[in-house]
């Protein structure tokens, strides 16, 4: 199969704009990234569907020269399901706004108190509960008080 | 046999029904279930006498192979016994034991009684899976039996570790199991021991299975988890960690023996770490002065003395081997069972306390000392009987008669052996002593009258240890069909209490002399050991090892999961540019590779193509939200055109629509957020992620024109056309193929649309999504707006905007709203009517009238969308689902598959002929979801952010919330 060159580099353009942009902390250019890659991704399909061809309608056209419909059905339900997700994503980020004040991903909590812990060079909660830890036993924990 | 374990477990399910109704005495109803299976296992020597198996086999999961096999021959006869015997006697002494309001009696019988089934399946099963489930079964029921009173650290810590211990072992055991049944070719045990594979990776199969034996029984280095698990109830402690569970790997050991004892290592490894067991707890067992963890140690030390007899793998040993895995179970079952008494009704375990204990219950005493000449080979009791034939095997090791042994060998073994003897009559006299003896200087202990219900089952056990010393004959019939199983020494061995004067009765004296000199000098012993001690000990070592886990593990996720989505992105995406990454460089490279391309199929291609790659870098450079929203819209629209060019005009419209409801729907949520991007310092990381993004633009495009080229085979949608018009009766391919040839990618899309819609609701709603349809007519006018006077039942067209202030207004949009609207809505039921055969369709037609829906908004505000639309969304999208999944499921009533299609014609007049095909409903389902998430966009983002709006606007103002037209925001 011969591959369109144009294609490929508006595609590659897309994916490549797309990810630089998914990797910000702001949740509006996230989206706009997401945009942006899906749009390369639907084109990625046009790549894959071969020779641009007329409208696969039957009647209307010899079945030889019509364009690939199984990558078009494909596509038709990528769309939509990227206006499914840029909603969401949106409403996601204008919570974060109502919320924070910005639209930023921010850092798990947890995470970094687990960093800290590997930077303490500390174990962690539940190794004292089951393994070690303090050796007395608490005397409240035991009903003993 | 498989009744016999459902039994059980059944039992164990009731068991907490029994408690509340029974109290404690619910264990004796709970001992019924064992009763009833000794009695059937006592039924079951008829047939294993000569040898012979019972066998049951239930299929399980007839695709993997597994299979519920059960098979029960000398060897598992004898288990049985043990298990479901002991099992009985040590539940009707719970009975006593505990008091009826004791915290965690229910979970305590419900996991005993569960344990007892999952034991006798282990014995039971003749399939190496089957074997382990219920291995690991016995493992999860100690934990919950040791961590008996789980507010309690000690009992906590005793129940991880014995789990941690058992399981470790378990699964290495596994691994060997998983080994052996792929080189036999079969997992059941019965087929695998009479035609033993043999190689290397059999060698380490079995040297594996053998980790977990060694572990589960406690032997050395894995036997301080025993001692531990003495935090457990003393019920627990006599049937699982001596008579029973702990003697599943010694039942592995014996299990393997007959097939495998002459595997590299195997000697080796038992016959040195069993007689290191022996001797190390005997030791330490001198030293105890708790006297339940003083048998905690000797029951380590007999499970390495167990573990050694097995291990040989002789016809004499095997005789010795079930006689003394039968005696210790008997008088360890007593041994602990006094324990627990003298514990209940003295108030204390310490042997420097207890005095005068023996005179107070002279027959619980009794059973103790009969117990106790038991277990350090006094005639004319059991453990004599056996410890004797095993001073037979043992010298017939050091002639060097077992293959793989050499006599030197064989010779440590046997001092080593006779030494732990000694040792077991020293801590067994220092036992009877301890919680017997009148000490002088120790005032009398005070003793609780004992119920003698409590001590009916140490006293029959003890009781058995004496009888069946004398029934050496009978027991040598009853064992000799598993022994047999074995290689024959030079002697035929028997069991009985005189075999004449020999080796092995020189070596019982040794024993007992030796074991009374070390009683004799036991103070100084004590304070040598204490000198003496290593300040290393395997309990350190494993908490040393655990220590390290969790320090590994915290510095792990320290590092991968660093908490932040761009990172962990990052990560995904650097996988995807090494894998698929380096495939691609690989077939680049490759000879045969060729990649061929044309530049453009269109000269309007590369046209477009430009225009978008500029939008799309100048995206990425915009520090506007609007902005980069905006050019984000312009490559959207070019991929239209691409479409367009390409021959694909059903994406191309739909791509349009879409692209304007985004656009909208984008200007409607960022007027609520700052205008600018949040500032950052450009720095490293930037530079970071563009390298990044490059690299993986590189990387896609690399794998489209190596894939691409390499395409030869005729597309599987080349049959698309004659399928369209022959099955799904449309000319439109791209439509039938979505209602029809891949309806059900369709019924997963209209889902995530309706999981959108809610997500999006929920998330700006946050409590309900029926906020309530307001129409026109109960909204006051604003003020400084005065109402013009219209003639009486005449409606305006176009009410809403006079609900907006006058400011807000625009005439000429108003006006061609008016124009527009219906005409719009004809074309949407147009394309849905149309697009089986043209381009258009549910989805495109979905969009359309949501279009018309945001029009009408935008002139006239959030009333005017009621108006429009006077109906909840979610109505709409569950209709919507509704009619997609019933026309689905339509055909089937008919005898059709699922989103079968049908097609009808019909005349309708002034119309003509009207060709309808069933799948029109479903493309109407797809069409209503679709409408209802736009309209649920404009609700959430629209009208839910204009009452925002207003809202903060009146708060800025000054002036009080207005209940009554603005909901309150959370």
């Amino acid at each position: 199969m011969d591959v369109n060159l144009t294609l490929v580099i508006v595609c590659a353009a897309l994916v490549g704009c797309g990810v630089y942009l998914l990797l910000e902390r702001s949740l509006t250019r996230v989206l706009v990234g997401l945009v942006l890659l899906s749009n390369g991704v639907n084109i990625m399909f046009l790549v894959a569907s071969g020779r641009a061809g007329t409208s696969p309608l039957v009647g209307s056209s010899d079945p030889e020269d019509m364009a690939d419909p199984l990558p078009q059905a494909l596509v038709l339900t990528a769309i939509v399901i990227t206006l499914g997700t840029i909603a969401f994503l949106l409403a996601m980020a204008h919570r974060s706004w109502q919320i924070n004040g910005n639209d930023d991903v921010q850092d798990d909590t947890e995470d970094a108190a687990i960093r800290k812990l590997a930077y303490d060079d500390a174990t962690s909660d539940s190794y004292g509960l089951t393994t070690d830890g303090q050796h007395e036993d608490d005397p409240e924990e035991d009903g003993a008080v | 046999m498989l009744a016999v374990v459902l039994a059980h477990f059944v039992a164990a399910m009731m068991a907490p029904a029994l408690v509340r109704l029974l109290g404690r005495r619910a264990f004796l109803a709970l001992a019924l279930v064992p009763l009833v299976t000794t009695v059937w296992a006592f039924s079951l020597y008829g047939d294993v006498r000569d040898g012979g198996t019972v066998t049951t086999v239930v299929r399980w999961v007839p695709g993997l192979d597994l299979e519920l096999a059960f098979a029960v021959g000398t060897l598992q006869w004898v288990m049985l016994l043990i298990v479901a015997g002991i099992g009985v006697l040590v539940m009707s002494y719970c009975a006593w034991y505990f008091k009826d309001g004791d915290k965690g009696l229910v979970i305590f019988t419900t996991s005993f009684t569960a344990f007892v089934g999952a034991m006798l399946g282990l014995v039971m099963s003749d399939d190496l899976l089957v074997l382990f489930v219920f291995w690991e079964l016995t493992t999860i029921f100690s934990f919950l039996l040791i961590g008996f009173e789980p507010t309690k650290r000690a009992s906590r810590l005793a129940a991880m570790e014995a789990l941690i211990v058992t399981t470790l072992g378990g699964l290495v055991m596994f691994v060997g199991m998983l080994l052996l049944g792929q080189e036999a070719g079969t997992h059941r045990i019965s087929e695998i021991l009479a035609d033993p594979p043999s190689g290397t990776p059999v060698t380490i199969a079995i040297l594996l299975m053998l980790v977990g034996a060694l572990s589960k029984s406690a032997i050395f280095p894995f036997h301080f988890w025993l001692p531990g698990a003495m935090a457990a109830p003393t019920p627990v402690s006599a049937y699982l960690h001596a008579a029973s569970m702990v003697k599943a790997g010694i039942y592995l050991v014996a299990l393997l023996a007959p097939a495998f004892a002459t595997v590299p290592g195997w000697h080796l490894s038992l016959l040195t770490l069993g007689t290191v067991t022996m001797l190390l707890a005997g030791w330490r067992a001198l030293r105890q002065i708790d006297i339940k963890l003083l048998l905690a140690y000797g029951t380590v030390s007999q499970l390495g003395f167990l573990t050694v007899i097995f291990a040989i793998g002789s016809q004499t040993a095997a005789l010795a081997g079930l006689a003394v895995l039968l005696g210790h179970a008997l008088f360890k079952a007593t041994l602990f069972l006094v324990v627990g008494i003298v514990d209940k009704q003295t108030g204390t375990r310490d042997l420097h306390e207890l005095s005068g204990v023996g005179r107070a219950m002279p027959a619980v005493a009794a059973a103790a000392v009969l117990a106790g000449f038991s277990m350090a080979g006094i005639p004319p009791l059991l453990g004599f009987v056996g410890k004797e034939t095993v001073f037979s095997g043992l010298i017939e090791l050091a002639h060097g008669e077992t293959a793989g042994v050499p006599g030197w060998a064989g010779w440590l073994v046997v001092a080593g052996l006779v030494a732990g003897s000694a040792l077991t009559v020293g801590y067994t006299t220092r036992f009877l002593w301890g919680a017997f003896a009148s000490k002088p200087g120790v005032p009398a202990t005070k003793v609780k009258p004992l119920n003698p219900a409590f001590a009916v089952s140490p006293i029959v056990l003890a009781a058995l240890s004496l009888g069946l010393g004398f029934a050496g004959a009978a027991l040598t019939t009853a064992f000799s069909p598993y022994a047999d199983t074995l290689v024959a020494g030079e002697h035929e061995e028997y069991l009985a209490l005189w075999h004449g004067f020999g080796l092995p009765l020189l070596f019982s004296v040794v024993a007992v002399v030796g074991g009374l000199a070390l009683f004799w000098v036991r103070e100084p012993l004590c304070r040598f050991q204490k000198r003496t001690a290593l300040s290393v000990n395997a309990e350190g070592v494993y908490r040393f090892l655990m220590r390290g886990v969790d320090r590994m593990a915290v510095e792990v996720t320290g590092t991968f999961q660093r908490g932040s989505v761009a990172a962990y992105l990052a990560i995904i995406l650097g996988v995807v540019l090494l894998l698929p990454g380096y495939a691609v460089v690989r077939g680049l490279l490759g000879d045969e590779t060729r990649i061929n391309v044309i530049a453009y199929d269109r000269l309007a291609q590369p046209v477009i193509g430009a225009v978008i790659v500029v939008a799309a870098l100048s995206t990425v450079r915009s520090r506007r939200r609007m902005r980069a929203v905006i050019l984000a819209g312009v490559t959207g629209y070019g991929c239209a055109l691409l479409f367009l060019v390409h021959g694909a005009p059903d994406i191309a419209l739909t791509q349009v629509l879409v692209e304007t409801v985004s656009l909208v729907v984008f200007v409607l949520v960022l007027r609520r957020l700052p205008e600018h991007f949040t500032n950052r310092p450009l720095s490293r990381q930037r530079f970071w992620r563009m390298g990044l993004a490059a690299l993986f633009a590189v990387a896609v495009a690399g794998f489209l024109l190596t894939t691409g080229s390499a395409r030869e085979a005729e597309p599987i949608s080349a049959t698309f056309p004659e399928a369209s018009k022959e099955f799904a009766y449309g000319n439109n391919i791209v439509n039938t193929t979505l209602v029809d040839m891949r309806a059900w990618d369709t019924m997963g899309e209209i889902a995530v649309l309706v999981a959108a819609a809610t997500g999006v609701a929920s998330l700006i709603f946050l409590d309900t999504r029926m906020s309530g349809i307001r129409r026109v007519y109960d909204i006051p006018y604003p003020e400084g707006v005065e109402k013009q006077p219209t003639q009486p039942g005449r409606r305006v067209w176009l009410p809403g905007p006079r609900t907006m202030s006058p400011d807000r207004r625009s005439i000429i949009f108003e006006v061609v709203t008016r124009l527009i609207f219906h005409v719009i809505l004809v074309f949407a039921i147009y394309l849905l009517i149309a697009g089986h055969n043209e381009p258009g369709g549910g989805f495109a037609a979905g969009m359309v009238t949501g279009l018309a829906l945001m029009v009408r908004y935008l002139a006239g505000g959030r009333y005017e969308l009621d108006e429009a639309a006077p109906i909840d969304a979610g109505i709409l999208i569950g209709t919507g689902l509704f009619i997609a999944a019933a026309s689905g499921l339509g055909p089937m009533i008919f005898g059709g598959t699922v989103l079968q299609s049908y097609d009808t014609y019909l005349q309708i007049p002034l119309l003509g002929e009207i060709h309808l095909v069933s799948s029109v409903f479903f493309d109407i389902g797809v069409y209503l979801v679709v409408v209802g998430l736009i309209l649920d966009l404009l609700r959430t983002f629209g009208s839910r952010l204009d009452r925002q709006i207003v809202r903060a606007e009146k708060k800025a103002d000054g002036s009080p919330d207005d209940a009554t037209t603005e909901q309150a925001v959370v």
